[in-house]
C-alpha cells in the first residue's frame, strides 16, 4: 500500500496556526506513507495537478489532503484522484482548518493535534476499498410547495421549460401574501394587478397541475424519484360542479366565520370564496362556523347551489404522485399581537397589524378600500406606524430584522396620505433599512413629500385615553419623550416561519434554523439549494424577503430543477449500507429503525429471510449499523473496521 | 383554611407612614385564616438605595431576613411592600443563579442563607394560594357605588423573570381579588404606569406631574377610588394629591386605599381597624355608603322587580331571531 498526503496551507489560514512542514515531516514516518508534502493552495488547478503527477511518479495508490472540511472540496479531490486513475473512494481529506487551525491559537497545540487527525486519515484511508456508483432513472416532474409568489414563479419557469410542474397550496387560492396587499413598494403598483395574470397562468398552464387547499402528508424517496402523498383537504363543495357564481355566500346565514383572507378585519360567511381574483374561484365552507355542522341543520347553500355542488359528506381525498424534484416556498407567517402585551396585545380594536391594515386600505377588501378604523368604523386623522413590533427584540425570542416593514410602512404611510389628504402619519422606527433599488428614495419621498413624521425611537405603551389610542415612546434624537394622540396604531409585527414549518422541514429531511426558518445548502453560494439533494427552497420560508428577492429565488430554484433534470440518469452514492447475507440471522430490526423505509426483507434460495436495502432509498446514515446485533449489516466507506482504524490511531498509537 | 405556615416581613413602611396597610393587611389575613409568624430581629431589607451602590451589599441585606426565615423553619414570606418583596426575590434569583454570587454574600453573613425562601406579595399569596372562592367566601358587606381603579405599580410583577407572578404588561390579579369580594373595578390603563416613586423628595414637581396623569386616568376610566398594594404608590397619590390640585390647578379629591382596607370593608371590619383615619383623602363617604349583603340584595330584588316587564319584551325577539335567518 503505497499512501500519499498532502498538507495544505490555504494561505494562512492553516499554515498561520499550524507548522505545516512539521506536520508533513511527522506524517512520513506513519508506516504505508511513502510521501508526504504541503502546497500552497491544494485545491487550486496547480495544486491538483501535483497530487496528480505524485499518483504517477510515487506510483501512489491512497491519497489524504490535509485541508479544509471535506463539505468544501471533498468532491473536487475526488474527482482528482479519479482523472489519475485511482477509485474515488480511494481518497480521505483529514479537516485541519474547521477543525484545528481556525478554532486554536496555540502553534505547538495545534500542530499536535493535526499531526494526529492526519494520522486518523492515514488509517482510514489503508481501509478503504474502491467503491462504483450505479445510475437511476430520473422521473421529470416537479412538485413546488406553496403557491405564493415565489412558488408560482417557480412553477412556471418550470413548467415553460417544458417539464411537468404538481403545484400544492394548503389555503383555498394561489396567491399567498402578495394577493393580499394593496399596493407593493417602491412602484406603488396594484399588487393583485400585477399577481393576478400570473395566478391566471398558473391555473391555465397545461403543464400545471394545481392542488388548492391541499396539504403533503408524506414524502418517500429521494432525488429523481419522490412518492409523495398529498391530502386534498375537505372543501363540502364538489369543485368539478362549483362555478364560482358565490350565490352560496350571499344566502349563508353564519355571518361571523373568521376570515383568512381578510386576517380577520372582517368577518365572513361560513361558505366562501376568499377574493374575488381568487385562483380556483371556487366555495369551500368553514366547518368550525357552518350550522349544518355546528347545529346539524341549515343547508341553506345545498338548496340554493344551482349546480348542487355542495357536499356535507366530503372527507378528505389522499392523492399519490411521483416526482424527481421538490420546490419548497411554503411562505412565511407573522407574530401574534398577543405576544405584544405592551401594544395591547390585541385588547384594543383600533392598533392593528401592518397586513391588517393593508386590507384596509385594499378596494376588494372589508372596506372597499376606505380607510376607517374598526372601533366606530370613523375614518382616521392621525395615524401612528410602530416599526419593529416584535422584530429585532430578543426578549421575545426574535433578534433579527423581518426585511420588508420599513418599506411597507413607508408605503402605508404614502397611501393614508392619498386616501385622507388631511391626515398626519407618524412612523416610530429603530432604523430605517431601505437597501433595495429606488427603495431609501422612496422612503424620503414618504418624509418629504407626503409629510410623515419619523420619530426615531421605541414606543413603550399604547392605551386608550376617550376615543384615542395615546402612543408613548422615546425620540432618541431629541433625547425626549413623545406621545402623539392617535385614532389608528398601525403595527409592523415580526415575520415569524410558519408553526408547521420545522414539521415540514422533517418529512423532507431538509434542516432548519432556531427560528424554523429551512436552512440553504450555503448562505453565499447555493442559496437555493438544500443539504439534501433534490429539495430545493424559494422565498420567505428560507428568512424574511421582500417580493422581488422571492421571485428571484422562484427563478433560481427552477433553474437548478431544470439543471438536475437535464440529465436522464443519476449516479448513486455508493457510500449506503450493505447486508452481509453470511452473517445476517434475519431478526429485521434494521428495517424497523431504518428512518428511509430503505431496508425490505428478502427470502434467499434457501428459504432463509435476510435484510435487503434499496440502495437507490438509503441514505448512508447509518442508524441501522448501529442497530444489528452481529454487524451484518455495514454502512459503506464507514465500516466498523475503517472508524475503528481511526479509533486505534489515536487512541493506541 | 391554608394549612402552610407564612412567615411575614412587614418592612419600615409598615411601621410608619404606611401602618394601615400593616394594619389592615394582618386583620385580612386573620380573616382569611393565614397563619404567619414573624422573625425576630428583622432588619432593613436594603431597598432602593443599597442595590443602587453595590448589588452583593443589597443581596446580603435581603439575604438576612430570608436567613431568619429559614431560621423558624418557614420557606414562604409575604411581603406586603413592593420594594421589600422585590428586594428579596432579586437576591434570591440572583444566589440561586449564580453559586459564586450567593458565597460573595454569605460571606458578608454571620449565618449563610441556603436560599430555600420563597418571598411572595400579599397579592400573590391571596391570589394564587388562598384562591379567589375563599376570598368571596368571607364578603358580609357590599359597597355599593364604588368603583375603584386597581393600580399595581411598577415593580409588583416586573421584572417578569424575577417577578414570576402575573402579566408584566397587564396585570389582572387585584382585579380579580376585588371583584371576588363584589367591589366593582374599572379597566385602568394606568395600572403599571409609574407614581414617581421617591422622587417625590428630589424633584416634586415631577412627581406631580406623573401623579396627575395616573390620577386624571383613573377618573375617565370611570373609578371614584384607587386601589393600590404598595406604600409608595398610595403616598405619592394620597399625600400628595392637595401639592397635585395647587400645582396642576385641578380639583381631585379621590379617596387612595389599600385593597387590604377595601377587602376589610367587605369583610364588615371596622374602619378603626382598618385604619381608615389615616388616610389623608377621606374615604368617610366610602364608608358610611356600606351596607350588608341582604341589604343589597334586597335593593337588587326590588330594581329587578320595577325592570321586570322590559327584558322580557327584548329577550322574546332575540329568541325568534335565528329562526327568521334559517
Amino acid at each position: 500500500m503505497r499512501v500519499g498526503v498532502f498538507i495544505c496551507h490555504c494561505g494562512n489560514n492553516i499554515a498561520g496556526t499550524i507548522d505545516v512542514a512539521r506536520v508533513a515531516e511527522e506524517t512520513r514516518k506513519l508506516p504505508g506513507v511513502v510521501y508526504a508534502t504541503t502546497y500552497m493552495y491544494t485545491c487550486s488547478e496547480p495544486g491538483q495537478e501535483e497530487i496528480q503527477k505524485a499518483i504517477k511518479s510515487e506510483n501512489l495508490d491512497r491519497v489524504v489532503v490535509a485541508a479544509c472540511s471535506p463539505r468544501m472540496h471533498e468532491l473536487t479531490f475526488r474527482r482528482t484522484v479519479a482523472k489519475a486513475g485511482l477509485n474515488r473512494y480511494f481518497f480521505e481529506q483529514a479537516n485541519i482548518r474547521e477543525h484545528v487551525s481556525w478554532v486554536g491559537e496555540d502553534k505547538e497545540s495545534n500542530t499536535g493535534k493535526a499531526i494526529e487527525i492526519v494520522r486518523m486519515a492515514v488509517e482510514k484511508v489503508k481501509q478503504n476499498k474502491p467503491l462504483y456508483s450505479t445510475s437511476f432513472k430520473v422521473n421529470k416532474r416537479v412538485l413546488v410547495i406553496g403557491g405564493g409568489v415565489a412558488g408560482m414563479q417557480a412553477a412556471l419557469d418550470c413548467a415553460d421549460g417544458g417539464l411537468e410542474v404538481l403545484l400544492v397550496e394548503k389555503s383555498p387560492s394561489v396567491g399567498g401574501m402578495m394577493a393580499r396587499l394593496d399596493k407593493t413598494f417602491p412602484t406603488i403598483d396594484c399588487s393583485i394587478c400585477i399577481l393576478g395574470p400570473k395566478m391566471v397562468d398558473v391555473a391555465q398552464h397545461d403543464k400545471i397541475k394545481l392542488y388548492a387547499y391541499s396539504e403533503i402528508d408524506e414524502i418517500k424517496g429521494y432525488v429523481g424519484n419522490y412518492q409523495i402523498k398529498i391530502r386534498k383537504k375537505a372543501t363540502y363543495v364538489d369543485w368539478t360542479k362549483c362555478t364560482g357564481c358565490g350565490t352560496c355566500m350571499e344566502k349563508c346565514p353564519s355571518k361571523n366565520s373568521y376570515d383568512h383572507f381578510n386576517f380577520g378585519v372582517a368577518p365572513t360567511k361560513a361558505i366562501n370564496i376568499p377574493f374575488p381574483q381568487a385562483i380556483p374561484k371556487k366555495a369551500k365552507i368553514d366547518p368550525d362556523y357552518c350550522r349544518q355542522f355546528t347545529k346539524g341543520k341549515c343547508g341553506v347553500c345545498a338548496k340554493i347551489c344551482p349546480t348542487k355542488a355542495i357536499d356535507y359528506e366530503m372527507q378528505d381525498e389522499i392523492v399519490t404522485e411521483e416526482v424527481g424534484a421538490i420546490i419548497v416556498s411554503t411562505g412565511y407567517s407573522l407574530i401574534d399581537i398577543e405576544r405584544l402585551p405592551e401594544y395591547g396585545g390585541g385588547r384594543y380594536p383600533d392598533v392593528i397589524t401592518g397586513i391588517q391594515y393593508e386590507r384596509i386600505l385594499n378596494a376588494s377588501g372589508p372596506t372597499s378600500g376606505h380607510i376607517v378604523r374598526p372601533s366606530d368604523h370613523a375614518e382616521p386623522r392621525t395615524v401612528v406606524f410602530v416599526a419593529c413590533a416584535g422584530s429585532r427584540d430578543k426578549s421575545i425570542g426574535i433578534p433579527y430584522c423581518s426585511n420588508f416593514c420599513c418599506m411597507y410602512i413607508a408605503k402605508q404611510a404614502i397611501l393614508t396620505k392619498d386616501h385622507v389628504p388631511d391626515s398626519q402619519s407618524y412612523v416610530f422606527y429603530m432604523d430605517i433599512r431601505s437597501p433595495g433599488k429606488g427603495y431609501d428614495e422612496f422612503t424620503r419621498r414618504a418624509q418629504e413629500e407626503y409629510g410623515v413624521k419619523y420619530i426615531r425611537g421605541r414606543v413603550s405603551r399604547i392605551y386608550p385615553k376617550g376615543n384615542k389610542m395615546i402612543v408613548k415612546g422615546a425620540d432618541t434624537l431629541l433625547g425626549t419623550q413623545v406621545e402623539v394622540e392617535a385614532d389608528l396604531v398601525v403595527l409592523g409585527t415580526a415575520v415569524i416561519s410558519n408553526s408547521d414549518a420545522g414539521h415540514m422541514a422533517e418529512k423532507l429531511h431538509i434542516s432548519y434554523d432556531t427560528f424554523g426558518f429551512y436552512v440553504e445548502s450555503h448562505p453565499k453560494l447555493r442559496p437555493v439549494e438544500t443539504n439534501t439533494s433534490g429539495v430545493f427552497l424559494a422565498g420567505a420560508c428560507q428568512g424574511p424577503k421582500d417580493i422581488p428577492a422571492s421571485v428571484g429565488q422562484g427563478s433560481a430554484a427552477a433553474s437548478k430543477v431544470q439543471a438536475l433534470f437535464s440529465k436522464d440518469m443519476l449516479e448513486s452514492d455508493p457510500a449506503v449500507a450493505k447486508v452481509n447475507i453470511n452473517t445476517c440471522v434475519g431478526c429485521l430490526k434494521c428495517v424497523k429503525t431504518c428512518p428511509f423505509q430503505a431496508i425490505k426483507e428478502k427470502e434467499l434460495r434457501d428459504g432463509r429471510i435476510v435484510a435487503d436495502v434499496i440502495e437507490t432509498v438509503c441514505a448512508g446514515c447509518g442508524v441501522c449499523t448501529s442497530t444489528c446485533p452481529c454487524g451484518a449489516i455495514q454502512l459503506q466507506h464507514f465500516t466498523d473496521n475503517q472508524l475503528l482504524a481511526e479509533v486505534n490511531a489515536i487512541c493506541l498509537m | 383554611m391554608v394549612d402552610q405556615k407564612y412567615a411575614y416581613y412587614a418592612g419600615c413602611s409598615l411601621e410608619g407612614t404606611a401602618s394601615e396597610y400593616d394594619a389592615s393587611m394582618r386583620a385580612v389575613l386573620k380573616e382569611l385564616d393565614v397563619n404567619f409568624r414573624e422573625p425576630d430581629d428583622w432588619s432593613c431589607c436594603g431597598s432602593t438605595p443599597a442595590h443602587t451602590v453595590n448589588h452583593v451589599f443589597a443581596a446580603a441585606l435581603a439575604a438576612r431576613n430570608l436567613a431568619l426565615v429559614e431560621k423558624i423553619g418557614l420557606n414562604t414570606i409575604i411581603t406586603p411592600c413592593p420594594s421589600c418583596m422585590m428586594a428579596f426575590k432579586k437576591a434570591q434569583y440572583g444566589m440561586t443563579k449564580s453559586e459564586s454570587f450567593k458565597n460573595e454574600v454569605n460571606e458578608l453573613l454571620d449565618e449563610p442563607y441556603e436560599c430555600s425562601v420563597e418571598s411572595k406579595s400579599a397579592l400573590q399569596v391571596i391570589y394564587e394560594d388562598i384562591g379567589l372562592d375563599a376570598v368571596s367566601r368571607r364578603v358580609t358587606h357590599a359597597l355599593p357605588g364604588l368603583k375603584a381603579a386597581p393600580y399595581y405599580g411598577c415593580i409588583l410583577n416586573r421584572p417578569p423573570e424575577v417577578a414570576k407572578f402575573d402579566d408584566p404588561e397587564n396585570p389582572i390579579s387585584m382585579d380579580k381579588i376585588l371583584s371576588s369580594a363584589g367591589v366593582e373595578v374599572s379597566d385602568f390603563a394606568f395600572k403599571l404606569e409609574c407614581c414617581g416613586a421617591a422622587f417625590g423628595v428630589a424633584k416634586r414637581g415631577m412627581v406631580n406631574q406623573l401623579t396627575y396623569k395616573v390620577l386624571s386616568m383613573a377618573l375617565d376610566s370611570g373609578a371614584n377610588c384607587i386601589a393600590v398594594a404598595c406604600p409608595l404608590c398610595q403616598q405619592n397619590l394620597d399625600l400628595r394629591q392637595g401639592q397635585v390640585n395647587s400645582t396642576m390647578g385641578s380639583g381631585f379629591n379621590i379617596p387612595i386605599l389599600y385593597f387590604t382596607q377595601i377587602l376589610g370593608l367587605t369583610y364588615g371590619l371596622s374602619p378603626k381597624v382598618l385604619g381608615m383615619e389615616k388616610l389623608i383623602v377621606s374615604a368617610d363617604r366610602i364608608i358610611r355608603s356600606r351596607i350588608t349583603v341582604e341589604e343589597q340584595k334586597k335593593i337588587k330584588e326590588a330594581e329587578a322587580q320595577a325592570n321586570a316587564k322590559k327584558p322580557e319584551k327584548k329577550a322574546v325577539k332575540e329568541e325568534t331571531k335565528p329562526e327568521e335567518n334559517e
